[in-house]
């Protein structure tokens, strides 16, 4: 007999029951395209963290200030902000190998000009700022040393914020309000676009920390300082400097607990992509019981199907079919089923997945791994489950199953 | 009469064995049949006909005996080679029909080519279908389905799978069973012209009437046969057809 004749019979079989094959098939598209998906949305959402912890700056550390425990109260890190400015200038002039370094002073607040208004995030920020995030300017420039140290009333926009505020006209030059108080426009940055979560980059705009502490949040420390260091090597030292400088100033006695966290860049890039990794297997994991789940619908849909096709096979033996013919027949159509199921769900996962990309805003990526591995899984598993009902086919009598009701 | 037979039966034993229970369905026939002959097995409900057939088709072997089909013995051969001689040496046809229902005739017919060992184009396997449903009067109902059809159109899409491999010995076990009486004729009629073409046919039937459209009556009781004589006086189904539709559609 010709494999070309078992490929006929097989899909005559599938096609007369259009109904029950399309419900076993549905099991491994579902589980197929969960799989597809869930492990791009995941790859993208690794590939999203690193990328955005790249953004905090090269060869930088991040020095938070951390859980004082005060009164026996435990906070998260910067509840009880501990990092002073004395702290951060200590950090600037005492700790070799520091090439730049910013604090962090945040505060939502309403922005005017003319009679526009917006909420944004002002961010208090040292003079070195851009240069950490690499952030370039497309209008105007950055405020100065001075500029902070005099607390002067300057700002650069982001993108959406000068947009919303001036529309198409250049901002810089301009005043804005800023809790009454006028600033003036100094630069314009360069759009950033959307972060991870799905947040505006560019809805930002920036002020010398200390007149941010001075006219807006009216605190005197610091949630956290982001240092630069000279080099890549260098990264390890500084990071030890900054420890036993902040401690040796918060009076911290050996074997207490410090009040403040120091973690450099790279750390903090390997505890995120190792925690999106583990989400990732997570995911996929889950997507592949359900894949599994769809191998043994086939496996029950071909076991009754053996038994309410007996007389079929009684018929197909009466003329002339040997049991390896049925055996093939049965094997083939599981794998049809399991493996026309998978191409479709790979679509259908191709889908989920750009659908999930344009909803949040950044890249899912279907792995070709992802793929090929849910191909050889669906066939493998049409194979496998398919076996047992198709032996169990072919090793009937033809007799029996021809009186069989 | 000195061709050498098609079937050939030699004390032939069937026991069936259920739990302690054994039945005896066939004790020891021993039987000749040659080429061109067309034979009617007659007997009571239960005398072991269809497990007689079964046995000559190779759908079941013999407990004791031996059967040779065209000079081969049987007995000698594997189960796969039994699938082969089903295949390309016999056409069965069954009381029930057994068509694969939501399935075209034609998608029938073609049943047993696919399992050919020869490998058939789907060019050729179309042709050869065709032409055996044009042998039963049924290539204009080549799409239809079994439950399209009437009982007596099934039984003809039956015969024509049972035809399309070219046998030479046709096995039919109580094919106008199912049937009314001018259905009954229409498929003697069919096989009438097949047997004058040469075909071997040999067919299990309860009606005496339907006997004498045959040319050789056996008569099966217990097991063993107890009456083989020629058909003395022998009808014809064109002719009975034709006076059937008479009276009808004369007037
Ligand atoms: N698979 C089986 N297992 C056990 N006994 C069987 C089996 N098939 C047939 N028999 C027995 O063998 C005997 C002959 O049965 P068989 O079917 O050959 O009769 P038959 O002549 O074809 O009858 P009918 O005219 O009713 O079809 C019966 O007594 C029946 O009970
Ligand atoms: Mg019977």
């Amino acid at each position: 007999m010709k494999f070309s004749s078992t490929w006929t019979i097989a899909l005559r079989a599938l096609r007369r029951n259009p109904m029950r094959s399309g419900l076993t098939m549905l099991g491994i598209i579902i589980g197929v395209a969960a799989v597809i998906a869930m492990v791009a949305i995941g790859t993208g959402a690794k590939e999203q963290v690193a990328s955005s912890i790249a953004q905090i700056g090269q060869n930088t550390v991040l020095v938070m200030s951390g859980s004082g425990s005060r009164g026996g109260v435990r906070g998260g890190w910067g509840s009880s902000p501990t990092l002073t400015r004395q702290d951060y200038e200590a950090i600037r002039k005492e700790v070799p190998g520091v090439l730049r370094a910013t604090p962090d002073v945040r505060k939502s607040a309403q922005v005017m000009a003319g009679n526009q208004n917006v909420n944004t995030e002002i961010n208090g920020a040292g003079e070195d700022y851009v240069e950490i995030r690499s952030w370039d300017f497309l209008e105007g420039g950055n405020f100065t040393a001075a500029d902070v140290r005099g607390a002067t009333k300057v700002a650069i926009l982001g993108q959406t914020v000068a947009t919303n505020l001036f529309g198409d006209a250049s901002p810089v030059g301009q005043i804005v309000r800023i809790q009454n108080a006028p600033y003036t426009v100094v630069g314009l940055l360069k759009p950033k676009g959307m972060s991870m979560m799905g947040s505006d980059q560019d809805d930002v705009v920036l002020v010398p920390w200390s007149s941010a502490m001075v006219r807006l949040t009216g605190t005197t420390s610091f949630r956290a300082i982001t240092v630069q260091a000279e080099s890549a090597e260098q990264v390890g030292t500084v990071m030890e400097e900054l420890a036993s400088l902040l401690r040796q100033r918060h009076r911290i006695r050996d074997g207490a607990e410090d009040d403040f966290h120091v973690r450099s860049q790279q750390e903090i890039m390997e505890m995120a992509t190792s925690t999106a990794k583990t989400m990732t297997i997570l995911l996929g994991a889950i997507a592949g019981v359900s894949l599994l789940v769809g191998g043994i619908g086939i496996m029950n849909i071909m076991l009754v199907s053996v038994t309410e096709r007996t007389r079929e096979i009684g018929v197909r033996m009466a003329v002339g079919a040997r049991g390896g013919d049925i055996l093939l027949q049965f094997l083939v159509e599981a794998v049809v089923l399991s493996v026309g199921g998978g191409l479709i769900g790979i679509g259908l996962g191709f889908g989920i997945a750009k659908v999930v990309s344009a909803k949040v805003g950044w890249n899912t990526l279907v792995s070709p791994e992802s793929v090929v591995l849910a191909f050889v899984f669906s066939a493998v598993i049409g194979i496998f489950f398919g076996f047992y009902p198709a032996r169990k086919a072919s090793g009937l009598d033809p007799i029996e199953a021809l009186r069989y009701e | 009469m000195d061709a050498k037979p098609v079937i050939q039966l030699e004390s032939i034993e069937k026991v069936y064995q259920t739990g302690e229970v054994a039945v005896k369905a066939v004790r020891g026939i021993s039987l000749s049949v040659r080429p061109g002959e067309f034979v009617a097995v007659m007997g009571a409900s239960g005398s072991g006909k269809s497990t007689l057939m079964n046995l000559i088709g190779c759908l079941d072997r013999p407990t004791a005996g031996r059967y040779l089909l065209d000079g081969e013995e049987v007995g000698a051969l594997t189960k796969s080679e039994l699938s082969r001689v089903r295949n390309q040496r016999l056409g069965f046809v069954f009381q029930g029909f057994n068509l694969l229902s939501r399935t075209s005739a034609l998608e029938n017919v073609e049943l047993p080519l696919l399992y050919s060992p020869h490998g058939h184009g789907r060019h050729e396997l179309r042709k050869r279908s065709l032409a055996a449903l044009e042998q039963v009067g049924l290539a204009d109902r080549a799409e239809h389905h079994p439950s399209q059809l009437s009982g007596g159109q099934q039984q003809r899409v039956a015969i024509a799978r049972a035809l399309v491999n070219h046998p030479s010995l046709l096995l039919a076990d109580e094919p106008t069973g199912n049937l009314d009486t001018r259905t009954s004729l229409e498929i003697m009629g069919i096989f009438q012209e097949l047997n004058r073409q040469g075909m071997t046919i040999l067919m299990v039937t309860h009606e005496p009437d339907i006997a004498r459209y045959c040319l050789r009556e056996i008569t099966m009781r217990d097991g063993r046969i107890v009456d083989d004589r020629p058909v003395g006086d022998r009808l014809d189904a064109a002719k009975e057809l034709a006076r059937w539709r008479g009276p009808e559609e004369a007037p």
